[in-house]
C-alpha cells in the first residue's frame, strides 16, 4: 500500500537559495557552494587540511553553525567548531572521552568521532557525536563540550551489544546514524556496526535492540536480538514510524505503524537484480516521500570489494517503499570505475526535483539535479571521501 | 624547562616551537601547558592518561613512557611525532 503521507507541510527549497554540499575527507574538508539553479559549482577549501574529517554537519535549526568531526594521523579526536558558517573555527574545549577507568581496570579510548546529529528543533544547542569505538556523546552547549551519554556508554550489557573490536569495521567499530526523532526529543535511534540499530524512549537513559527481522551474517545466529550491522539508518522526517537502513546483509525497511504489533525489518533488497545485490553503504530517503529511497551498491562478494559491481557504477531507486528498484547510471562510467560510496557520502538536497548527491574515496563529487535520472561530476581529484552533507544556506 | 612542540601541536602554541612549562612530572607540566595553551594535552594524551600511540616524549634524551616521571629542571623536554603514514 502506498504510503498516505504526503504532507504539503514541508515544500520544496526555493531555487534562491545556494545549496552548500560538506564534503569529509581523509585529508580535510571542503565546502562546494553552488548558485541558485545548483549549474555552477565553487569549492572552498581545504579547512583544515591534513585533517581526517568523518563528518561535517550544518546546525538545521540555525543554519550557521558548523560542526566538525576530525583528528590526524598523530593527534588525537577533536571537534572544531564555527558560528560562522565555516568562516572561522573554534576547537571544543572538552571533546567526547569516555569516563577514566578505575586504577586497575582497562578503559576506553575515543579513537575518533565518526558521526554527529543536531538535537531536537525545541533543545537549541543540544548536538548528539557517535565515536569509535561505539561511544555515545551529548553537547548542550552548541559542540562545544561533551559529556557521556552514560545510559548507553556505562550499559552494562554495552559490551555484549557493541562486541570486540574484531566486530568492528575495518577502521574500527562505529556508532553513526545518531537519529533524533522530530515529534519527541527524547526518542532517539542508534546504529552500530556493530551490534545493530537500537532505541531509546528517554533521551539516553535507557536502551533496547531494535533488530527484529534483520539478519546477521557475522553471528552464529542468523536473527539474533543484535550484533547485527546496520551501515546507515534513516527515519522519514513526515513519517517517524518508517525507517530504512542499509546493512551489511541487506536493504531494510521498518513500518511501525504496522496494526498487529509486529514490528520487523523487512528485507526489501531482495527485489535488487540479483547480478548486483543489495549490499552497500549509503541510502536516502525523499524527504517529501516516505516510499523513495536510494541506495549506491557495492559488491558485497567473495573477500568484500566494497567497489561498484562489476565495476559499473549505478545508484538504485525504489518509489514503492522496495517494491521495484530502478538502476541510475545515465552520466555515470559504464565499464572500469570500481567507486567505493562510504555511508555518509550519499546525501539530498531538499529541491523540487531533488538533487542526489555521492563522494566517493577516490575524490569525486558526483550530482544529479533530476532524483539520479542523469549523474554529472562535479568535482574531482580531492582527498577519500567519508561524507558527503547537503544544505540549503541561502543568500 | 624547555618543552619542544612537534609541528601537529603548533597550531595551539601560536607556532612556537620551544615554550617554557612548570612541573615535577610529566603530568604537571602537561597540565601546565593545557593551562597555557588549552587543548594541547588531549591531543597527545587519551582519557586514561595514556600517550596517543603516534606521539612520543623524551626527557634529556631518554624516551618517558608514563606520565608520572619525574622532572626537575633544567630537564628538556622534546614531544614528538611517531611515524604515521598514510
Amino acid at each position: 500500500m502506498k504510503s498516505t503521507v504526503k504532507s504539503k507541510t514541508k515544500s520544496a527549497k526555493p531555487a534562491s537559495a545556494s545549496v552548500a554540499l560538506l564534503i569529509a575527507t581523509k585529508k580535510g574538508a571542503f565546502i562546494l557552494n553552488s548558485d541558485g539553479k545548483r549549474r555552477e559549482w565553487k569549492i572552498k577549501g581545504p579547512i583544515f587540511l591534513g585533517n581526517i574529517v568523518h563528518h561535517l554537519v550544518l546546525d538545521p535549526r540555525d543554519r550557521r553553525t558548523m560542526l566538525m568531526a576530525a583528528k590526524t594521523g598523530h593527534l588525537g579526536p577533536t571537534v572544531f567548531r564555527s558560528t560562522d558558517r565555516g568562516k572561522t573555527w573554534k576547537e571544543a574545549s572538552k571533546p567526547p572521552a569516555f569516563r577514566k577507568a578505575p586504577e586497575g581496570q582497562k578503559g576506553r579510548v575515543v579513537d575518533h568521532v565518526f558521526w554527529l546529529s543536531a538535537g531536537h528543533a525545541s533543545d537549541p544547542g543540544v548536538w548528539y557525536a557517535g565515536t569509535s569505538p561505539q561511544g555515545l556523546f551529548r553537547s548542550e552547549d552548541g559542540g562545544e563540550s561533551w559529556e557521556s551519554v552514560t545510559g548507553f556508554n556505562d550499559h552494562p550489557m554495552r559490551e555484549a551489544w557493541t562486541g570486540g573490536e574484531q566486530d568492528g569495521t575495518p577502521d574500527g567499530p562505529k556508532m553513526h546514524s545518531i537519529i533524533i526523532d522530530p515529534r519527541d526529543p527524547n526518542h532517539l535511534y542508534i546504529g552500530m556496526s556493530s551490534g545493530g540499530v537500537f532505541e531509546s524512549t528517554d533521551k539516553g537513559a535507557g536502551w533496547k535492540p531494535l533488530n527484529a527481522g534483520c539478519l546477521s551474517e557475522t553471528t552464529p545466529e542468523k536473527y539474533p536480538e543484535y550484533g547485527q550491522d546496520p551501515h546507515c539508518v534513516r527515519m522519514h522526517p513526515l513519517a517517524p514510524d518508517i525507517l530504512y537502513q542499509q546493512n551489511h546483509c541487506g536493504i531494510y525497511r521498518m513500518d511501525r505503524r504496522a496494526p498487529d504489533g509486529d514490528v520487523r525489518w523487512v528485507r526489501i533488497g531482495e527485489k535488487m537484480p540479483k547480478s548486483v545485490g543489495d549490499i552497500g553503504f549509503p541510502m536516502v530517503l525523499h524527504p517529501r516521500d516516505p516510499d523513495t529511497a536510494w541506495v549506491f551498491p557495492m559488491d558485497g562478494t567473495t573477500v568484500w570489494p566494497r567497489t561498484s559491481p562489476g565495476g559499473k557504477p549505478a545508484a538504485y531507486v525504489t518509489r514503492n517503499a522496495g517494491k521495484t528498484w530502478k538502476r541510475l547510471d545515465n552520466g555515470l562510467p559504464k565499464e572500469q570505475a570500481w567507486m567505493t560510496v562510504f555511508r555518509q557520502a550519499m546525501t539530498a538536497d531538499a529541491r523540487d526535483p531533488l538533487g542526489i548527491y555521492f563522494g566517493t574515496t577516490c575524490g569525486e563529487i558526483w550530482a544529479s539535479l533530476n532524483e539520479g535520472e542523469k549523474w554529472n561530476c562535479i568535482a574531482r581529484h580531492l582527498p577519500h571521501i567519508y561524507a558527503v552533507e547537503a544544505a540549503e544556506v541561502g543568500k | 624547562m624547555k618543552v619542544h612542540i612537534p609541528s601537529p601541536l603548533l597550531s595551539y602554541t601560536n607556532q612556537q616551537n620551544d615554550v617554557e612549562a612548570n612541573g615535577s612530572s610529566i603530568a604537571e607540566m602537561l597540565d601546565d601547558l593545557n593551562r597555557q595553551y588549552p587543548g594541547i594535552r588531549f591531543r597527545m594524551i587519551d582519557e586514561q592518561d595514556s600517550i596517543r600511540p603516534h606521539m612520543k616524549i623524551f626527557v634529556n634524551g631518554e624516551q618517558v613512557w608514563g606520565l608520572e616521571t619525574a622532572l626537575e629542571s633544567p630537564d628538556e623536554v622534546y614531544i614528538l611525532q611517531a611515524l604515521s603514514g598514510g
